[in-house]
């Protein structure tokens, strides 16, 4: 074993790296190889990620309609930024969804997922609640566009024969909450599972112990399941606030961004300032804006759930 | 104490029970209404078996039926082939993921396997991009796009996912550090450079990562209607999900064509469903991992 390997030592890199002298190629390691193996992602990233993060941040210190070449104008774009309305209207508008949203997904999700948990090893079931997350959004909108129509829809016309008055889903005052429930329909099962996989981590002992103590079962999952599942939990609401920050597909197959601007959320507008107003620079700007406030949210979440802690440790 | 514990599981039995019809209900909706006929819906809006019975809606989907026949059935005039657009789907979601599961998994085999200096800094690099949210860097990119003349375009729709995403450099570097080093070890005292390596051990090896992150990819570029809704409007190259949103806004306000909306729509949501019978286990244990991101 020992002489083999001796003997095939010389054969190894002298094949791969012929010329570099042995003190060089030591401090280079495997660096002609790792290039080679690591360009085409490096030309991705390089082009698609890097460039046009820098891009970005230069366009929307411009005035830039795609046409023309862009001209430079500072902070224009986001002076006027502080003084549009319907940017404080998008913000306004998007923040309810993300709200509605994420609370009735978070707690819907938790239910399901103790539920699956408690009760059932089925991968059936299981499949089952996370469908609506492998079909496309678009798809899904278009289903429940049509489920709460408003003459035809299936729902109102059970509204009605339960003796209510029809409800306009997609009309001003509703058309938020049901963009945000629509999307909590897509997503519960999803979420179920990825709490799911949290409560799995979670040692059978913990639940012993409480059961020694004659705790409840209310009492444990108050007082043990939640505590443990703490940092689980704010990885998954990180993730489902920044996703949903991002809502665009659903209001872009049913509302539009109407009734006025009652759906007109953040991503919508700046879709809306690029590709049917051609303010380019302006809707970079918007972007911008975006991305400070999702990472200002994500850090204030991830300190404020302490998420890199667990409590499993301590204890 | 016996009794009041199997009432808690009737409860959440009943629970869970409704939460599965809610979720399926959706699909029987649109399976139901996509063999209806479109003018016969309102004499029946909530009927549970079709309400006319016919095959029309999928006909004028498919574009195999007359202008004629569309119309009586309360279709649009225009003609439509979602079989176009099927194609055009699967070409690019298979392109994509052909590409950057294996661009990916090159890259991923530079960080776990390979020592190189600068490493940890190139990849501390990518994995940022993570935090990215993906409107900032797609204007840019579709300004790039369009000064390449690439605007309608596969290359044009695929190129930004074709040669890596942060996700899935990340996701396979995971797997590629926790393989055993002595098995290359011993690839390498058989005289095996690191493309060998590469080809015949690290990739065998990683089957089942590098198939879930194939399937991931697969739904995702699937379901995707931002960025072709942006450089693929263009018939030649529309895929379904952008396909959807224009035979939507096509159909005239006053009476949309329901049943031909849910048939396109089935139609356009059915190979995702065939894969997900298919391969439901490994797409249901993927959650968990995508969840550790």
């Amino acid at each position: 074993m020992t002489s083999d390997t001796v003997r095939a030592a010389p054969r190894l890199t002298p094949g791969t790296v012929p010329k570099i002298p042995p003190s060089r190629r030591r401090r280079l390691g495997d660096l002609p190889v790792a290039a080679l193996f690591i360009l085409p992602a490096a030309v991705g990233f390089a082009v698609f990620y890097l460039w046009p993060a820098v891009r970005g941040v230069y366009l929307s210190l411009t005035k830039y309609n795609v046409l023309t070449p862009p001209r430079f104008i500072g902070l224009d774009n986001y002076e006027r930024l502080l003084g549009d309305h319907l940017f404080w209207n998008a913000l306004k508008v998007t923040g309810e969804y993300v709200l509605i949203n994420i609370g009735t997904q978070t707690v819907i999700s938790m239910l399901l997922a103790v539920l699956l948990y408690r009760l059932t090893k089925s991968m059936l079931v299981r499949g089952i609640v996370l469908l609506p997350y492998l079909v496309a959004n678009v798809v899904v909108a278009l289903v429940w566009f049509w489920m709460l129509d408003f003459q035809l829809g299936v729902v109102n016309n059970v509204i009605e024969w339960l003796g209510f008055d029809r409800v306009a889903f997609f009309g001003s005052d509703w058309a938020i909450p049901t963009i945000a429930g629509i999307n909590t329909w897509r997503h519960m099962g999803y979420t179920a599972l990825l709490i799911f996989a949290g409560l799995q981590m979670i040692p059978p002992s913990v639940y012993e112990a409480a059961a020694i103590d004659g705790a409840s079962e209310w009492r444990t999952f108050w007082r043990v399941t939640l505590p443990l599942l703490r940092p689980v939990m704010a990885l998954v609401m990180v993730l489902s606030v920044i996703g949903s920050f991002q809502v665009f597909d659903t209001v872009a197959v049913t509302t539009g961004g109407g009734p006025i601007n009652a759906t007109r959320v953040i991503y919508f507008y700046i879709y809306d300032q690029a590709f049917n107003r051609f303010n380019f620079g302006y809707a970079a700007a918007l972007s911008s804006v975006l991305f400070v406030l999702l990472a200002g949210i994500a850090y204030l979440q991830m300190r404020l759930s302490r998420a890199a802690e667990s409590d499993l440790r301590g204890s | 104490m016996m009794a009041s514990i199997r009432w808690g599981r009737v409860a959440g039995w009943a629970v869970l029970v409704v939460v599965m019809a809610v979720t399926l209900f959706p699909f029987y909706w649109m399976l139901r209404t996509s063999f209806s006929s479109t003018r016969a819906l309102a004499g029946g809006a909530a009927d549970l078996l079709p309400v006319d019975f016919t095959l029309g809606a999928y006909r004028r989907v498919l574009g195999l039926s007359s202008t004629a026949e569309a119309v009586a059935e309360g279709g649009s005039s225009g003609t439509v082939s979602f079989w176009l657009y099927l194609r055009n789907s699967i070409v690019v979601s298979t392109t994509i993921t052909l590409g950057q599961v294996f661009f990916s998994s090159m890259a991923a085999y530079a960080f776990a396997r390979l020592r190189w200096p600068g490493r940890n800094a190139v990849f501390t690099v990518f994995v940022t991009a993570l935090m990215v949210p993906p409107i900032f860097t797609t204007l840019p990119n579709f300004v790039l796009v369009k000064e390449l003349g690439l605007l309608n375009t596969y290359l044009g729709i695929v190129l930004p996912q074709l040669l890596m995403t942060p996700f899935a450099v990340f996701f396979l570097r995971q797997f590629f550090l926790g393989i055993n080093g002595s098995v290359e070890e011993a690839a390498r005292i058989d005289g095996a450079g690191h493309v060998r390596t590469y080809f015949r051990i690290i990739l065998p090896m990683s089957r089942g990562p590098i198939a879930t992150l194939a399937i991931l990819t697969y739904i995702t570029s699937w379901n995707d209607y931002f960025w072709p809704l942006l450089v693929g409007k263009a018939e030649n190259v529309r895929v379904l999900t952008v396909a959807l949103g224009i035979f939507r806004s096509q159909t005239p306000q006053g009476s949309p064509d329901w049943a031909g909306l849910m048939a396109a729509t089935l139609f356009a949501a059915l190979p995702i469903m065939v894969l997900f019978a298919v391969l439901g286990r490994r797409v249901i244990d993927s959650i968990g991992y995508t969840g550790v991101k």
